[in-house]
């Protein structure tokens, strides 16, 4: 898609939408301008941290290094982002230890509020909210990072073999890109969960996964566009390196920052996602997650019987972790992009 | 311009193909025979079960090969024949369907403009501006980290179920039938406040954050900066800024659509609102698989319009894609 249908496609790498769950998501590179071109990588962000990581001079890796360190602790958004998500990963690592109840244990007598017994209070069957949090937030993680790992790695593979080899492999790769970004992840999510009836944990985030790769493919694809013709891959190609060297070797690496972006984006977005399927009733059985909490106060009537504490929590973790890894990405795009430090 | 939309329809077209083999084929790959699942709900009444069953093998064609199961599919398709309602029997899917849609459509539609100008709006006053951007920024970025049956469930929570103010499920009230009559437009618009507000709430927070960065990147450019000094006054280089800004904003609205699809369907499900979301997931719940394919091949048909009527609207809006389409490129 080098010509006419770029307008409309145009470069929204990151900003275009997103792995499902958040809307038009923060976006990540300002890299969103008009370009007419369709060719041109995002003018932010992208090209800015595009700048060859392998430096001829000795010392400066280093010090380039120092200056994102420099510019990481003084950024707001991303000490405010990291904190939060680092906040929950804690209590996902060390929750087990502060609670005395299994998360799905019954007690008989009804539900309670929030009290010192029970931090969170317990659910219609007496179970334990705050455990179930703890474990939830557990569970959410690990559907985060497989679901984000599965469509960063999917879309890095079709965007670095798009854009490295071009000709017909692109032209080909780019209409499944294109196909699969307009079919709604969620409604061929519900699908397949249909008719399986649920989904484990593992294949709920090999779903998302497999259909959530497609707007970081293009992005990736556009970035190693404008790569491929830079001097150092000339070289590495003169020397007589393989393709898939190259890629690894000496493109990888110097869009690494902006990897790491599209995978913090495709993480959240995983979250979200799962916890639409959670909510539907698909997601997995006999584990907590923090969907299939709101799934069963909402289908238990928690709303009606006023039991609040049952599905405040699960909602606003999600929230707060989900908004805290947009924030953290917001940041780390400031950071890298010296474009944006000037805020 | 006539290849431009030569190639965006020959990709919907394209899409719409694999849609539909996906719709077809996903029953017939997976493990276990879906209509056993179904077929458990009549263990009580041995005829009846034997009845579906024969008429669902029949109606599948499972006895048929494969590529001629395929062609039915497709033949039933353009008849907009899809089948027959297990859970609504004996509706025929598209009857069911079609007395849904227009409760997606009223809910879902208003939701996604008013969102996209409102937020696009906050994020324009936002950009380079120390108070505002330090306020609406956070909210945005926590806005568009929330799941939409939370932020549902709050509001039907507080104002429905705590403090009765707005009713909290339901397109309308129970045992009024829906007509053209101001009562029960009144009683209608009463249901659609929460989910709208729902929707259109969560959906805010994207646009504002994307709105924000783009005109922050316009400032940066030539253009205004060239503008500012000649020393026109900031508000008009803002004005040109969000012109510019739009576009992208609207390529973001063709990929957000999917999920606002998702949006929906959970929306749909907590306000208990009878749109084709809730339809989808009953389906779903009670294995119907024939509903569930139709909706599904709804909610498809749904995006590609919606897709080629944003690619239409680009255009219009677009002087520069009218001009490179016409002019050079041919």
């Amino acid at each position: 898609m080098t010509d006419a249908d770029a307008p409309a496609e145009g470069m929204r790498p990151a900003s275009g939408t997103a792995p499902a769950g958040s809307d038009p998501p923060p976006v990540l590179a300002h890299g969103t301008a008009p370009d007419p071109d369709g060719m041109a990588a995002q003018p932010g962000a992208a090209t800015e941290a595009v700048a060859p990581v392998s430096s001829p001079l000795p010392g400066a890796p280093k010090r380039r290094r120092h200056e994102f360190l420099y510019f990481a602790v003084r950024n707001k958004k991303l000490l405010v982002g990291i904190s939060v998500v680092g906040f929950f990963v804690l209590v996902a690592i060390f929750g087990p230890w502060l609670t005395s109840y299994a998360p799905l244990a019954t007690g008989n007598t009804g539900w309670h509020p929030p009290s010192g017994r029970h931090w969170l209070g317990t659910t219609y069957f007496d179970e334990d909210v705050f455990s179930q949090v703890v474990y939830g937030i557990r569970a959410s993680f690990e559907v985060g990072v497989l679901g984000g790992c599965f469509s960063v790695l999917l879309g890095m593979l079709v965007g670095f073999t798009a854009g490295y080899r071009g000709g017909w492999m692109d032209e080909i790769l780019n209409l499944v890109t294109n196909v699969v970004i307009v079919i709604p992840l969620f409604a061929m999510l519900l699908i397949i969960g249909g008719y399986l009836h649920q989904l484990s944990l593992l294949w709920e985030a090999a779903l998302i996964g497999m259909f959530s790769w497609p707007w970081a493919a293009r992005a990736i694809r556009a970035q190693t566009f404008t790569l491929k013709n830079r001097e150092f891959v000339g070289l590495a190609r003169l020397s007589g390196e393989s393709s898939s060297k190259i890629i690894w070797r000496e493109i990888a690496p110097n869009m690494s920052s902006y990897l790491m972006l599209t995978f913090i984006l495709l993480f959240g977005g995983a979250i979200l996602t799962a916890s639409f399927i959670d909510f539907v009733g698909l997601g997995p059985q006999g584990v907590v997650t923090l969907g299939t909490m709101m799934n069963n106060a909402f289908f238990w009537d928690a709303l009606d019987l006023h039991i609040w504490w049952w599905f405040l929590p699960p909602g606003a973790i999600i929230t707060c972790i989900v908004g805290g890894l947009y924030l953290t990405n917001a940041g780390l795009d400031e950071v890298f992009n010296p474009k944006l430090r000037s805020l | 311009m006539r290849r431009y939309f030569l190639k965006k329809i020959s990709i919907y077209l394209l899409t719409f193909w694999v849609a539909v083999t996906i719709d077809w084929g996903i029953p017939r790959l997976m493990p276990g025979n879906p209509l056993q699942v179904f077929l458990l709900k009549f263990r009580a009444q041995p005829d009846a079960a034997k009845y579906l069953q024969a008429y669902f093998y029949k109606a599948f064609g499972f006895n048929e090969p494969l590529w001629k199961q395929y062609l039915y599919y497709w033949d039933g398709i353009f008849h907009w024949n899809l089948g027959v309602s297990m859970f609504y029997y004996p509706t025929p899917v598209a009857t069911v369907i079609g007395q849904h849609i227009f409760y997606t459509m009223g809910l879902l539609v208003p939701a996604i403009i008013c969102a996209y100008f409102v937020g696009n709006r906050l994020g324009a006053m936002a950009a380079r501006r120390k108070v505002l951007d330090n306020s609406i920024l956070p909210a945005s970025y926590l806005i568009s980290g929330t799941p939409y049956q939370w932020f549902a469930m709050l509001l039907a929570f507080f104002l429905g179920a705590l403090w009765h103010l707005l009713p909290e499920s339901n397109a309308f009230a129970f045992g009024t039938t829906p007509v053209w009559t101001w009562t029960f437009i009144g009683n209608f618009l009463e249901h659609w406040i929460l989910p709208f507000l729902s929707l259109f709430f969560i959906m805010l927070g994207g646009w504002a954050i994307g709105m924000r960065n783009l005109i922050i990147y316009e400032l940066e450019s030539d253009y205004a900066h060239w503008l500012q000094m000649l020393g026109s006054p900031a508000r008009l280089v803002r004005r040109y800024a969000y012109r510019n800004a739009v576009l992208p904003q609207l390529t973001g609205l063709a990929l957000a659509l999917g999920t606002f699809v998702a949006g929906q369907i959970v929306t749909e499900i907590v306000f208990n609102y009878q749109g084709v979301g809730l339809l989808f997931f009953n389906a779903i719940t009670n294995s119907d698989i024939f509903l569930m394919q139709g909706a599904f091949l709804l909610v498809i048909i749904g995006v590609l319009v919606a897709n080629f009527v944003i690619d239409i609207v680009y255009v219009l809006v677009d002087p520069r894609t009218r001009v490179s389409m016409m002019g050079a490129e041919g």
